[in-house]
């Protein structure tokens, strides 16, 4: 009996232990994709009709989603937000309250979210799938290097897509926060706009937005383009793959914004 | 110039614990057809990959063009590469790309030729393959026989020295079947190449390899020419050729007393 409870015991350990050893090196494999990725950027660059074909599939097919979820998320935060002012009497407040909350938070927490879901999810089933049927093999076996090829062109789209998918969430929020604070609900339209434009501080809050982006956009696209390649060559491991882009990328950049507000806050 | 272009020496390779490979020595002349052959599971295409330097091996060597392949650096196994095409078994056809896109990407990623001269190349491999008229498909509209024949033209798109083939004959339909198995030789002849064909249609190889190389158990259990083979009194090789349900290669996968097992299974 005591035998087996310790059995029991060592045998959960030992799989904690396995675990712990599996995302430890997946770690380090995904760490050196990345640092793969940099080093084979230049590719990339020097063929940048690779690049933009990426950024038409990832940012651009996109634009649909963003542009509609920005307009509902801005006119919610009017609604909600307009209710709580006016008990304070100060319901002008409103273009500020809507303009900070998607410039600094939710114009990049949900179009990273929004673009895992869409373009991430993209990128991992067709990295695996190329995996799975053989298309990445023949590439090397052809003295083409995928990194270069594959990887590097998805990764700047990635990167360059998602703050400029971004500002449009943001931009498109606020548009549909006016459309309820102003003719809806009739908040005065000067004070909507000159209380946003007296109380939004460049640096302090697009600037900010505008890296959280960058960063959201670096793990978000990472994350996608190595589950792809690690994904067993079977239907089953795509499955799975495409599954632990949309856990992973939604977890890390909610984990992210919160460590990247303190410091922003700090500094 | 050495006469055999890839020399395998002594090759052992394993994964996992198992030794899939132990001392493996195979000669591949140049200007031949050469087969690798035997049973699902006996690491033909392993071998593929060990030539081609995508895997390394646990003991010996593969020399290609006279360079020890495990020993190149990525740009040495890329130039190596590129004396090399490779048809895979179910074409890695670039589904993003169309047909003349494929056959075009190792010219445009690999060579600085213009435009006008990549165009004239594609329409003259796809015209040796028989499929200049499709060069507008996109792969998902092709057929598994036209399929393999765009990825053969891809594979030889850049003329390579050295052809290998994983599996070209499987899940052809007899014509295609025909038409590939022919066109294997014709391009190895007109483009002076040498092919490594590993397959385990035995009818269809043993028709355009020059020489065959059985594999069984992790070593070379027999070769010779297609002639010799089909002579053989070697068990193994009687059986693979005469496609024998018995013999060596027993039927059933290796498991415990039938009877026992299902008396467990009932009583518990």
């Amino acid at each position: 009996m005591q035998y087996n409870l310790l059995n029991s015991i060592a045998n959960k350990l030992r799989g904690i232990g396995h675990r712990m050893i599996e995302r430890t090196w997946r770690l380090g494999v995904g760490a050196r994709l990345f640092g793969l990725a940099i080093v084979y950027s230049g590719e990339s660059f020097k063929r940048f009709n690779l690049t933009l074909r990426e950024i038409y599939f990832t940012g651009v097919m996109s634009l649909l989603i963003i542009v509609v979820s920005a307009f509902f998320v801005g006119m919610v935060l009017a609604l909600q937000g307009y209710n709580t002012l006016q008990k304070y009497g100060s319901s002008e407040a409103i273009g500020v309250l809507v303009a900070l909350a998607l410039v600094r938070e939710l114009g990049p927490v949900v179009t990273a979210l929004l673009f895992a879901g869409r373009a991430g999810t993209a990128i991992t089933a067709e990295i695996g799938l190329m995996k799975a049927t053989e298309q990445l093999s023949a590439m090397e076996m052809m003295a083409v290097n995928p990194i270069a090829r594959v990887v590097a062109p998805r990764f700047w789209a990635g990167v360059i897509s998602m703050p400029i998918l971004a500002t449009i969430f943001s931009m498109v929020g606020i548009l549909g926060g006016y459309l309820v604070a102003v003719p809806i609900i009739g908040v005065d339209d000067g004070a909507f706009w000159s209380q946003m434009q007296a109380n939004v501080d460049v640096r302090l809050d697009i600037v900010n937005g505008l890296i959280k982006s960058l960063v959201f956009g670096v793990a978000c696209t990472m994350i996608a383009l190595f589950e792809g390649f690690d994904a067993p060559p079977t239907a089953e491991g795509v499955s799975r793959a495409t599954t632990r882009t949309v856990v992973i990328s939604s977890l890390t950049v909610l984990a992210l914004d919160f460590v990247l507000t303190s410091f922003m806050m700090v500094v | 110039m050495t006469t055999n272009i890839v020399e395998i020496d002594n090759l052992s390779f394993g994964y996992k614990g198992r030794l899939l490979h132990q001392g493996i020595n195979m000669l591949f002349p140049r200007g031949k057809v050469v087969a690798i052959m035997g049973g699902s599971g006996s690491g033909k295409t392993t071998l593929l990959r060990l030539i081609g330097g995508q895997i390394k091996p646990s003991k010996g060597q593969v020399r290609v063009a006279g360079e020890v392949v495990h020993q190149q650096d990525r740009e040495g196994i890329y130039k190596l590469r590129r004396k090399m095409g490779m048809l895979f078994q179910h074409g890695a056809l670039f589904t993003d790309l169309s047909v003349f896109d494929n056959v075009a990407f190792p010219m445009r990623e690999l060579t600085d030729l213009p435009e006008s001269m990549i165009r004239d190349l594609v329409l003259m491999k796809l015209n040796a393959v028989g499929l200049r008229g499709a060069h507008q498909f996109m792969p998902a509209e092709l057929s598994g026989g036209m399929a393999r024949r765009v990825a053969l033209a891809r594979a030889i798109a850049l003329d390579p020295e050295i052809i290998m083939y994983d599996e070209p004959f499987a899940g052809l339909d007899p014509i295609s079947m025909g038409v590939v198995c022919d066109l294997i030789r014709s391009l190895n002849d007109a483009l002076g190449a040498t092919s490594i064909i590993v397959s385990h249609d035995v009818k269809e190889t043993f028709l355009i390899a020059d020489y065959v190389y059985f594999v069984a158990d992790g070593v070379v259990a027999a070769e010779g020419t297609p002639a010799d083979l089909m002579q053989s009194t070697l068990p193994f090789v009687h059986q693979f050729v005469h496609g024998e349900k018995d013999g060596p290669v027993p039927f059933h996968y290796p498991a415990a007393n039938y009877q026992s097992e299902l008396l467990t299974e009932q009583a518990q």
